[in-house]
């Protein structure tokens, strides 16, 4: 039965002659219509009918758990994609404990390295995917160019191929078997306001500067904080790391005691643990110098407030996340999550992603979903000729704008670290109480 | 009383809320217990029986710290409601004669509760900032020249604003026993030429401990067991057990925040014991 259906898939496919992006368009024209069942003969119009009837129940993150994307998906499609939001820890939980609740996991690769080991997602065929080569070589080899280094802490290609179909043990280098498809990723790194610190900052260690007393913060998320706390220890000289993102129990606790000393000078105005925090801090003036997420930079300066996302020489602190296929997952509804993840990787979602200033597992693809004004402001650093749109249509930059950090190799390949899950995750966590509680 | 259809008729009566009791209190405090002495580690929980959440919870120093912390906050924020409480019952009790103007006044202190309490918190924090209205205003007066940096996220803020959000929990139950206070045994007492406070001391407070107490139990509960206060005004800069607890649950380690929870409800079940000591609420109501 799941043989059969797959060389009917096979079968249906279109060849290299037709483009992805035309074969999609034409099967949102002939909605509803068998695909392509002109062109090609024998196809049994009863699968076309089946695909639709076919749910898929993606869960993950926020940030890539968007709607839009579910509408797309069942324009282009015609089946059903149910997103369910939740927090990181929630995603790792449920990935691992309840294997049947979900069909596609989108969880980030440092949660990958713990997840995947607990076998309830499964490797996918790379053979099966259209766009493998399109795939930015930061997800294959971990090197954006021949010649970047590769990034300390979970960078996503260490976990992301496994020996074989079965396997849960990953990798050393790129196999047939993917773990997880990328569909999200960035580079951190600190948020400033140069109208009141009104010099250039260019280095993590302005984060504990004495001149920014009581005027900075670093955010409470012991797993993420750790990372920048890490990146300020090492850019002041004062601890070098073997692995940034797997600490050994006393560079944890060097780190942690530089934290606390800064803390009890009175360094931090406060700690922040959600996105909105982030930005009132840093929009009422009462933080200049903070870790920052990009949306919140976007949305200081929505509000007509400087706000820079400062490249710093040390480097960019990177987060990732991808989706994967569940276990269980067999026949068509394997097939449609193939279909769904080949539509991932065609343009459209990328091309979204890197507009609200995220970056695209393919990015080539995302380029023919793009003005060229569009494609030259976030991927290329180049200055905005009119209006930069987010994808719901409001402006996010006035023309004329360059993007903090500059292009796509400028600030991918840059990354000083990914985030990642530290074998002394336990002993971190308790010492990150301490910083918080001293 | 003795007579077996009385007492049947009796225990008829007290199931429904015995019930109501085991079924949403007992059972979910007894599965606490239960899971405070299980095992977790990233993503589980696995069931077994160990004493380590224990052992670290009571050994660690950032445990004291954060109790030292704890009882701090109750300490300065049951000072004061209980002084603005009272002062605020004693106004309403003996200075406003007529008994409508005291249900005005009455509801006038219950009208910030019309609002939800993170509401009336997060308004203190625009107030109470480095622009804030009130540093704004201090240096438009000229009575400072440099912002106070120490009125927001800080221990202050998170004081003033347990102060805010549970003084009305102490007017309410004090105001509640001074009403309940004989009107002649106050003029008896200045008849027979007692101060207004030895009349305060002698005769007031005393009768007024049930409503100080239960009062007292009440802030102090909420407050040993605050999260949200705390983070929010100290900018996530102090802990409380409470704050512990809430991060453990969203890191998933439900056995750790298990045993803080058992030994934080201990830790107020003393509390309200030594407190019910002191007064015997009972005799007194």
């Amino acid at each position: 039965m799941t043989t059969e259906k797959k060389s009917k898939l096979k079968s249906i496919l279109p060849g290299k002659d037709v483009t992805r992006r035309g074969f999609l368009k034409g099967a949102a024209a002939t909605a509803g219509v068998a695909i392509g069942s002109g062109a090609i003969t024998g196809f049994p119009t009863i699968w076309a009918q089946n695909i639709k009837n076919v749910t898929l129940r993606q869960f993950g993150t926020g940030v890539s758990n968007i709607n839009a994307v579910a509408d797309k998906v069942k324009e282009d499609l015609g089946f059903t994609l149910q997103m369910t939001a939740l927090d990181s820890d929630a995603v790792a939980q449920r990935a691992v404990t309840q294997p049947n609740s979900f069909d596609i996991a989108d969880i980030e690769y440092w949660i990958c390295k713990k997840v995947f080991p607990a076998g309830t997602l499964q490797p996918m065929d790379v053979a099966k995917i259209k766009n493998y080569d399109k795939i930015s070589p930061l997800f294959i080899t971990g090197k954006l160019t021949p010649d970047s280094k590769i990034a300390q802490g979970t960078a996503p290609h260490k976990v992301g191929f496994v020996d074989g179909p079965d396997s849960t043990d990953f990798a050393s280098a790129p196999t047939q078997w993917m773990t997880l498809i990328p569909t999200i990723y960035n580079a951190d790194t600190l948020g400033i306001r140069p109208d009141l610190i009104g010099r250039p900052i260019n280095s993590w260690a302005e984060l504990l500067n004495p001149e920014f007393k009581g005027k900075a913060s670093i955010l409470n998320i012991p797993a993420i904080g750790i990372m920048d706390a890490a990146m300020v220890s090492e850019a002041m000289g004062e601890i070098t790391y073997g692995d940034k993102g797997n600490m050994t129990q006393e560079e944890i606790n060097k780190t942690i005691a530089l934290m606390i000393e800064a803390k009890r000078a009175g360094q931090f105005r406060a700690f922040w643990k959600s996105f909105d925090e982030s930005v009132n801090l840093m929009a009422s003036g009462e933080v200049v110098i903070q870790s920052m997420w990009s949306p919140a930079i976007a949305a200081v300066r929505s509000k007509g407030i400087e706000c820079k996302y400062q490249p710093l020489k040390e480097g960019y602190r990177a987060w990732g996340g991808g989706i994967g296929l569940a276990k269980h997952l067999s026949g068509l509804e394997l097939e449609a999550a193939y279909e769904y993840i080949n539509w991932y990787l065609s343009g459209w979602v990328g091309a979204y992603l890197n507009r609200q200033g995220y970056y695209s597992a393919a990015p080539d693809t995302a380029k023919t979903f793009m003005s060229d004004d569009e494609w030259g402001y976030w991927m290329e650093g180049k200055e905005a000729k009119g209006d930069v749109m987010s994808p719901e249509g409001k402006v996010m930059e006035k023309a004329g704008a360059v993007r903090d950090g500059g292009s796509y190799e400028e600030r991918m390949g840059h990354v000083a670290c990914w985030n990642s899950v530290m074998d002394e995750n336990k002993h971190m966590v308790r010492k990150w109480n301490e910083f918080i509680a001293a | 009383m003795s007579a077996p259809n009385s007492k049947r008729g009796s225990y008829f009566l007290i199931t429904p809320m015995a019930l109501i009791f085991a079924i949403f209190l007992v059972v979910p405090l007894l599965t606490i217990v239960v899971v405070s002495f299980w095992d977790y580690d990233e993503y589980r929980i696995l069931p077994d029986f160990i004493f380590e959440n224990y052992s670290y919870l009571l050994g660690s120093s950032v445990t004291w710290q954060i109790y030292l912390n704890t009882f701090k906050y109750a300490a300065l924020t049951w000072a004061f409601t209980l002084g603005i409480g009272f002062t605020v019952a004693y106004f309403l009790a003996f200075y406003v004669r007529s008994l409508t103007w005291q249900i005005i006044l009455f509801m006038v202190c219950t009208i910030p509760f019309w609002t939800s309490n993170i509401i009336r918190m997060i308004s203190w924090i625009p107030f109470l900032g480095r622009n804030g209205l009130l540093n704004q205003a201090l240096m438009g007066t000229g009575i400072i020249h440099e912002p106070l940096e120490f009125l927001l996220f800080s221990d202050f803020a998170v004081v003033l604003a347990d102060v805010h959000l549970y003084t009305l929990f102490m007017v309410v139950p004090i105001f509640n026993s001074m009403m309940r206070i004989d009107r002649s045994l106050i003029e008896a007492a200045r008849d027979n030429g007692a101060s207004g406070w030895a009349t305060l001391r002698h005769i007031i407070v005393p009768l007024s401990k049930p409503g100080i107490a239960i009062g007292s139990i009440f802030v102090i509960t909420v407050v040993m067991g605050d999260f949200i206060t705390v983070r929010l005004m100290s900018g996530g800069q102090s802990a409380s057990v409470g704050l512990q607890i809430s991060n453990e649950i969203g890191m998933l380690q439900y056995p750790a925040a298990a045993a803080s929870a058992v030994v934080l409800l201990i830790t107020v079940l003393l509390i309200v014991t030594a407190l019910l000591r002191l007064v015997d609420i009972r005799k007194e109501l």
